[in-house]
């Protein structure tokens, strides 16, 4: 029993880290209707340029918070100015062109960025350095997690709630969702959809920017491929949950976590010693298959009527 | 009677038109090797392979308008199915005039099995799924060597045997008026004629009632299915076509390399596939020949030129073959849509 | 109209530069600036990718090697020889190996060392036999490389097999292991080298109480070791890379899993103790032949290396640049670079190598087939003991 609370653990940190890159990709779907392939590479990128940081204040001696906080701000910052560019240069002047053409801009710019990143910092896979103590606390004195991965759990939460209120309950968030629904009417109704775009973006660069510190964070380790097996992760669980639906996003982000964990711990045992963990990517696509086979528009994304 | 002696100016010039290309097609290897080396007539049979899969990703996604995010499968299963036919790994040798017709029909069996639960799904979730799919047969082709020795696992199965016609193969060299041939050659006309018969299916297939039941699907499911159109056959028999073309590609590709590993059918390639089909123009057959040509050769190019160009400019290599060839590749992928959003060469 | 006119240019100009640039690339000069006559080694190795720091060493190695060579004004067949590097990256790559190899052959390769991983080194081959050129590999391991039975495909370290059962002899007798987990990562050389642990293992008599996998794109291995944490094993055997050891150990920290960690020639290095950090304390690493301060003339070649490279040697430098030199002491044996000249004297050679003494045996793979183990102590590897002949 206590190994199968750690493997819920496990599948709760990996599933927050999948659900905070998540919100990134279903904001930008919501609203442009594109997939996003370059949002992975700007969480590497957020956690390279806070391995930078990070390295060039080890020189002077700053007391730990103001290290933690000048490494956030300066990646989400450069993240989001990233972000803004991308857009711009990218996929504003596609807004009107057929629907494959932004997917293949954004594979390009997913090569270029991961690229890029690979003359600037090299080829090799850096350690992470540790600015403050990554205790280890036993819960219920059964599982053991870390300082950085209820940090990451909360973070997701928190994040969730705040996003949700924001689009919800704020005139700006309206803004977004009428932007999302029609961007021709909005225009219509006096809404700034560049601005609305823009905003958009930088927000899903931010989380992506916190997302990738706290993953390079937790596993010790930042290098110039890390973002993209972690895009596609992130996009699946999106998709999971309902793409274009904050709360889908976590959720899939979650659940998606927890089928892996879940999934690699026990296949074996489930199909009796035929399969073992080298299956475990299979068992998240297949559960993947199944819910969208029930629920064609992810879990909690709405039901679209295309019945004729 | 007169008229077939004096044949019209049209039809004269597209018989001259047609001996030409054959002419150039027949004599091309041979110019290709001279001018710049027998890598880069391997190159090219790498393109005409990549051609056929970019022919067969068309018609799912260019004609159907199905976002096939995982079409790299079929062309696994293709090479799978020649590798474990024709090589040591089960000792069965069997002769290419049966595996490539067995390679066509089990990729497109895969083709209808793996399209059959997403007809219900839209766009994206069918692209993902689809992805899923691709990576699903990856891991299954990397670990069935247990408990039955399948495919070799990670190893991959080398010694695959060439096609061989009676007791020639392929991988015999021969020399005709002081010329060698070699497997590169024998390839290349074996990919050229496939790809002629593809291309002549494939524009049947488009100017056809199934050709417009599925741009109708492309255009607007809804109005498809109200017209009477039964859409999950339709979309159906596009995964199957797509997918056996990619198929007999893989077998051919199984062949040529003689060795086949789950590494070579991994998402990137999927994603180059689609990247040449929407680039050389979705839909458009001849488009998504240009889009294969420049999206396997263009980096061959930047690769072989790259070091001695910039060493001719600055004395030294500034930026690396490596990262200058993909940093250009991601470039022209961006420039390409933003100009051309519609495909290079569309109609 | 214009828009017509205006893409026929523009395809016309595409097409002229992709001719230009394509000849640029082509450099097959056959005599140097100095009338020598120029001899190519190809090198194939991973250059790019997450192992290519082990890829660029090997290179460095060759690279030494032929530098020195030509400073030694070498003759063959009465003309004075220069001898050039080309160099491929195989990007580690099986889709990859078979494209450069190729390139290689096209450029006239007198011999070629290469590739580093099993899984790009065994394709390869064949097309390096197809054509007779000579193959020396600094480190691929799977034993299914020779067992191809090509007459020309040679190895100068220890394969697998060798390394997996001194592995499990070490794990059976030196640390007195008994429940041990087992975890690959997928590739050949992961496979290859568990499946022997895991066969010599049973066969002394140990239990192997999981088989457990990964892949190289995996960051996160909690869920395989919380599984294992379950079983109470005595030892957790990794077979693959530095990129994924590192990050596994200290995973294994943060579960509190407090067992003895055995691993490969994979994991033996620089890289594996700086991702690990203070996790990497006691871990054991094997790796093929001995340690570089052992080797014959190891320090001298270390700070020949680092002198000239400004970086110190990652792990398989040392032997590529055996390999290159003992290609060349075939060459000069045989006094002509032509394959089928020099190939009978690289069969039977004799050769005092940095790293030993080299030799192979029918299959080609090294006479002397030493495996030396490591264990991490304060942030450094610290060699414990050999095994095997010597």
């Amino acid at each position: 029993m206590d190994i199968f609370f750690q493997q819920v653990i496990n599948g709760l940190v990996i599933g927050s880290v999948y659900a905070l890159v998540a919100l990134g990709y279903t904001m930008v779907y919501g609203i442009l209707g594109i997939i996003n392939f370059a949002h992975g590479e700007v969480v590497m990128i957020g956690a390279m340029v806070a391995l930078s940081i990070i390295l060039f204040l080890f020189q002077f001696d700053i007391p730990i918070f103001l290290s933690i906080a000048l490494v956030f701000i300066g990646a989400i910052i450069f993240c989001s100015l990233l972000a803004f560019c991308i857009e711009k240069i990218a996929y504003k002047p596609l807004r009107n062109a057929p629907r494959l053409a932004p997917l293949i801009t954004a594979i390009g710019v997913s090569i270029l960025l991961q690229n890029i990143a690979m003359l600037i910092w090299g080829r090799q896979y850096y350690s992470f350095p540790q600015i403050f103590n990554n205790d280890t606390y036993q819960i219920f004195g059964i599982a053991n997690i870390t300082t950085i991965q209820i940090i990451i759990i909360l973070i997701s939460l928190v994040t969730m709630f705040l996003l949700f209120y924001f689009i919800n309950k704020t005139q700006y968030g309206m803004a977004m969702r009428a932007t999302s629904e029609d961007k021709n009417a909005a225009k219509l109704m006096g809404i700034e959809i560049n601005n609305v775009i823009s905003i958009t973006f930088i927000v899903g660069a931010s989380l992506a920017a916190v997302a990738g510190i706290l993953i390079a964070a937790n596993y010790g380790i930042a290098h110039y491929s890390m973002g993209f097996m972690l895009g596609l992760k992130a996009f699946t669980a999106a998709v999971l949950g309902g793409i274009g639906n904050i709360v889908g996003a976590v959720i899939g982000g979650l659940l998606l976590g927890l089928i892996e964990s879940l999934g690699a711990g026990y296949i074996e045992k489930l199909t009796f010693g035929f399969m073992g963990s080298n299956y475990q990517d299979v068992i998240a696509f297949l559960v993947l298959v199944l819910v969208l086979v029930i629920k064609p528009n992810g879990l909690v994304g709405e039901k679209s009527s295309t019945k004729v | 009677m007169i008229l077939k002696i004096f044949p019209s100016n049209k039809k004269l010039k597209f018989i001259h038109g047609l001996l030409l290309i054959t002419v150039s097609l027949i004599f091309l290897p041979f110019i290709i090797e001279e001018s710049f080396g027998r890598s880069w007539l391997r190159i090219f049979d790498y393109t005409l392979i990549y051609v056929l899969l970019a022919l067969g990703l068309n018609i799912v996604v260019g004609f159907a308008g199905l976002l096939d995010l995982g079409y790299i499968a079929f062309f696994a299963v293709g090479a799978y199915s020649w590798a474990i036919l024709a090589s040591p790994q089960f000792d069965i040798h069997l002769s290419f005039l049966i595996i490539l017709p067995i390679s066509f029909l089990t990729a497109g069996f895969f083709g209808v099995l793996l399209g059959a639960p997403t007809l219900r799904l839209r766009g994206d979730y069918l692209a993902i799924v689809t992805l899923g799919f691709g990576e699903i047969i990856r891991i299954f082709l990397n670990n069935l060597d247990h408990p039955v020795n399948v495919t070799n696992g990670p190893v991959g199965i080398n010694m695959i045997d060439p096609v061989m016609i009676g007791a020639f193969s392929f991988n015999n060299k021969i020399e005709i008026f002081g010329i060698q041939l070699t497997n590169l050659h024998f390839y290349y006309y074996l990919l050229v004629i496939c790809v002629i018969l593809v291309i002549i299916i494939c524009q049947r297939l488009e100017n056809s009632s199934i050709g417009r039941a599925w741009v109708a699907i492309r255009e607007d499911e809804v109005a498809a299915e109200a017209m009477g159109i039964n859409t999950r056959n339709v979309k159906l028999l596009a995964f199957a076509m797509g997918a056996s073309f990619g198929g007999v590609s893989g077998a051919i590709f199984s062949s040529f390399q003689g060795f086949v590993s789950p590494e070579s059918f991994i998402l990137i390639e999927s994603i180059m596939v689609l990247c040449m089909v929407v680039l050389g123009g979705m839909g458009h057959i001849y488009g998504v020949v240009l889009g294969a040509f420049i999206l396997v050769i263009l980096p061959e190019i930047i690769r072989s030129a790259a070091a001695p160009v910039q060493e001719s400019i600055f004395g030294f290599v500034l930026i690396d073959p490596e990262s200058l060839r993909m940093i250009l590749f991601g470039l022209a992928l961006i420039l390409v849509m933003l100009y051309r959003p519609k495909g290079l060469w569309n109609k | 109209m214009k828009s017509k006119c205006r893409n026929n240019l523009l395809f016309f100009l595409f097409v002229a530069s992709s001719f230009f640039l394509v000849s640029c690339g082509s450099d097959n000069s056959e005599f140097d600036s100095e009338g020598r006559k120029i001899v190519y080694i190809g090198h194939a190795g991973p250059l790019t990718g997450p192992i290519a720091h082990l890829g660029k060493d090997n290179e460095n190695g060759v690279k030494l090697a032929i530098q020195e060579a030509n400073d030694r004004n070498i003759s063959l067949d009465g003309q004075t020889i220069s001898f050039k590097v080309v160099s491929v990256d195989d990007e580690g790559k099986e889709s990859k190996t078979t494209l450069v190899a190729q390139k290689l052959v096209d450029t006239n390769v007198s011999g070629v060392i290469g590739h580093l991983n099993s899984g790009t080194t065994i394709p390869a081959s064949k097309i390096y036999h197809d054509e007779g050129i000579p193959q020396i590999s600094p480190s691929a391991t799977n034993v299914n490389y020779t067992n191809q039975g090509f007459p020309a495909a040679f190895r100068v370290m220890a394969n697998d097999k060798q390394q997996g059962s001194a592995l499990a002899n070490f794990a059976i007798n030196d640390i007195s292991a008994n429940k041990i987990a087992v975890i690959d990562d997928r590739t050949a050389y992961g496979k290859g080298l568990a499946d022997i642990f895991e066969d010599t293992v049973k066969g002394l008599g140990g239990i192997i109480s999981s088989r457990e996998f990964t892949d190289v794109t995996k960051s996160d291995f909690t869920a395989i070791l919380t599984k294992i944490k379950g079983l109470n094993v005595d030892l957790i055997f990794y077979a693959g890379m530095d990129v994924q050891g590192g990050p596994m150990l200290k995973q294994l920290d943060n579960l509190g899993l407090n067992v003895n960690f055995l691993t490969g020639d994979g994991c033996q290095t620089l890289q594996f103790i700086e991702l690990a950090g203070k996790s990497s304390q006691g871990v054991y690493a094997s790796s093929p032949g001995v340690p570089l301060d052992r080797m014959p003339g190891g320090i001298s070649f270390n700070s020949k290396y680092e002198q000239t490279f400004n970086q110190s040697i990652q792990i398989y430098g040392p032997y590529a640049y055996d390999a290159t030199n003992t290609l060349i002491d075939a060459m000069v044996k045989a006094n002509s670079y032509l394959p089928e000249n020099y190939l009978p004297f690289l069969k039977n050679i004799q050769f005092k190598g940095v790293t030993g003494d080299i030799s192979f045996d029918e299959k080609g793979d090294i006479n002397r087939g030493s495996i030396s183990m490591y264990q991490v102590k304060n942030n450094k590897w610290e060699y414990l003991k050999t095994l095997g002949d010597n």
